[in-house]
């Protein structure tokens, strides 16, 4: 074997004839024509009604369907985060009780249909008319009509928190069995207490593997806030729905409530997509730069160095 | 400063140390040496009581490990008490087990803040002071995955020292590394040593235990075979088994 350390002898660059890809082309003309048929039916098609689209999208009741919607999407996602660490610390506790109890409530929450769990709220003065305050089994000192207390809100805040947080619980836990057991050894022996070495050292690791699904869950959140017509909550699919039940525009309607949904959905992804970048802090030497970051860079690349030696730009 | 009285272990069937006697004087470095799954590794452990240990008497300091003995009986130690104690003793993994999510600074200030309850200003001064000591007062912000093994060790043991223990104990500190960054990491606990540190290292660095380590204990199979002055135990083993391991390891 000879080394030859000497440099300067480059040979010259490699300039190939790139691999062609027929199947592209093919492909390319299929989904073309594909999505020419679509578009003209959407555009031709009078019975999409992109009018009645257009005019209800800003009506007062459906902007105010819309908030409704985020406003239950928000509080609900609330309650099941903090439900979800609560009964995913719980089941992971040495307590057998503890570990038992948040076992049995993800067992009946995550078991029954979250539609049935709805209806149940919803019907709830009629399983117990009054809830009252008081030593259990003993005196009471504060009675309250059932109705009056699980309104159309708190059922549907009920029905979708109660059932988000045994899901959450499942995700809560994965995230905290993700995170390496040096890590809980670590910090037991700097002397820390089980609380703290959960918020300060394992929840913030767990959140890198939590994250993920936190963001599906909202926006499956949002979407599920729609099974609230069952109790009645105006939100934004019964406000719709009212409207269509006045007008008969049954799917410019619908049309008009799918395109909230899809707004507010691309909103949170874009948000979870910052969510994500903020916890993976010291996971990896560089983060990707993002979106705005790229076209920022792209531009001053463009204005400072048209072509650089390396060909990879101002990076 | 330590006292171990026929500790055993067991991890279901498996008896992983049979009967572990030896004592530690304040200032004293002893270093562990022994073959892997020896036992070693999980005596350091038990001695922080991240192990529990099933028959024997431990005790650091003066006070069991784990336990208060009341009326005869022993009593389980609270949760709090047994974190009050673990501040006294402080441990240097393998794998360093750094907090990935924080910088070098963050790492070494937690505990002192959130156990010792010190004041963030201060102890993120004594914490610059200490990576200082360990020579990285320039990676200050780093996180841990931006710095080589030999950084990560040394500020692992920054953190561990944060806490101002009596004891420090080393579990193979520079066995994860790669062979030219060992050479800082025990530089740094030769300094230690030298300040009057009471250490148990476990390792198989034999020219640290030779130079640093005032007694040398192998352990086999959960019992201690030999213990002496290092440099006689290397010059001159006196048992099979300690003769076997340390032709094996030079």
């Amino acid at each position: 074997m000879t080394i030859d350390s000497v440099e300067g002898h480059r040979p010259e660059e490699i300039r190939a004839v790139p691999l062609r890809h027929p199947g592209r082309w093919v492909a390319t003309a299929v989904l073309l024509v594909l999505a020419a048929m679509l578009v003209h039916d959407i555009v031709t098609n009078p019975r999409f009604g992109w009018g009645v689209v257009g005019n209800y999208f800003f009506a007062t009741p459906v902007v105010d369907g819309v908030e409704k919607t985020l406003e239950l999407t928000f509080v609900a996602m609330a309650i099941g985060v903090v439900l979800g660490v609560l009964f995913a610390v719980m089941r992971l506790s040495p307590n057998p009780i503890l570990s038992g109890a948040a076992w049995l409530y993800i067992w009946f929450f995550r078991g029954t249909p979250v539609y049935v769990q709805l209806l149940f709220w919803y019907v709830i003065a009629v399983l117990q008319p009054t809830i009252s305050i008081g030593i259990p089994f003993g005196p009471e000192f504060v009675h309250m009509s059932a109705n009056t207390i699980v309104t159309p809100f708190v059922a549907a805040l009920l029905g979708l928190g109660l059932n988000e947080g045994a899901y959450y619980a499942e995700i809560v836990r994965a995230g905290i069995l993700s995170v390496d057991h040096g890590q809980f050894e670590a910090a037991q022996s700097l002397g820390m207490r089980r609380a703290p070495l959960m918020r300060r050292v394992v929840l913030p690791q767990a959140m890198r593997v939590i994250v993920p699904p936190t963001g599906n869950e909202t926006i499956s959140m949002l979407k599920t806030t729609s099974l609230a017509v069952v109790v009645t909550y105006p939100e934004l699919l019964y406000q719709t729905e009212n409207i269509a039940a006045r007008t008969f525009e049954t799917i410019p309607l619908y049309i008009m409530a799918s395109f909230w949904y899809l707004l507010m959905t691309t909103v949170l992804t874009m948000g979870q997509y910052y969510v994500e970048r903020y916890y993976a802090r010291g996971t990896s030497y560089a983060l990707p730069p993002t979106p705005i970051q790229r076209i920022r860079r792209n531009l001053t690349t463009l204005r400072r160095v048209p072509l650089s030696p390396t060909g990879l730009g101002g990076l | 400063m330590i006292r171990a009285e026929a500790v055993h272990k067991r991890y279901g069937l498996a008896e992983v140390l049979k009967g572990i006697t030896l004592e530690v004087a304040p200032r004293e470095v002893m270093c562990l040496l022994g073959p892997s799954g020896s036992g070693k590794s999980t005596f350091l452990r038990c001695i922080n009581h991240l192990e529990k240990i099933n028959s024997g008497r431990l005790y650091v300091d003066g006070s069991l490990v784990g336990y208060q003995e009341r009326g005869g009986r022993l009593h389980e130690l609270r949760e709090r008490e047994v974190c009050r104690r673990r501040t006294e003793i402080g441990m240097v993994f393998q794998r360093f087990n750094l907090f990935p999510h924080m910088t070098a600074l963050e790492n070494v200030v937690i505990a002192p803040v959130l156990v010792k309850k010190e004041a963030k200003t201060a102890a993120a001064t004594r914490a610059r002071a200490l990576l200082d000591r360990v020579g990285l007062s320039n990676k200050v912000d780093a996180y841990p995955n931006q710095l080589s093994g030999g950084q990560q060790q040394r500020v692992a043991i920054a953190r561990a020292l944060a806490m101002q223990p009596k004891l420090m104990l080393f579990d193979e500190p520079t066995s994860a590394l790669d062979p030219e960054l060992v050479g800082e990491v025990l530089d740094v606990m030769r300094a230690l040593a030298e300040e009057g540190m009471t250490m148990i290292v476990v390792t198989h660095e034999i020219g640290f235990a030779r130079e640093v380590g005032d007694t040398l204990v192998f352990i086999d199979e959960g019992v201690v075979v030999e213990a002496g002055v290092p440099r006689e135990v290397i010059a001159n083993p006196q048992h099979e088994r300690t003769k076997a391991f340390l032709s094996k390891v030079f």
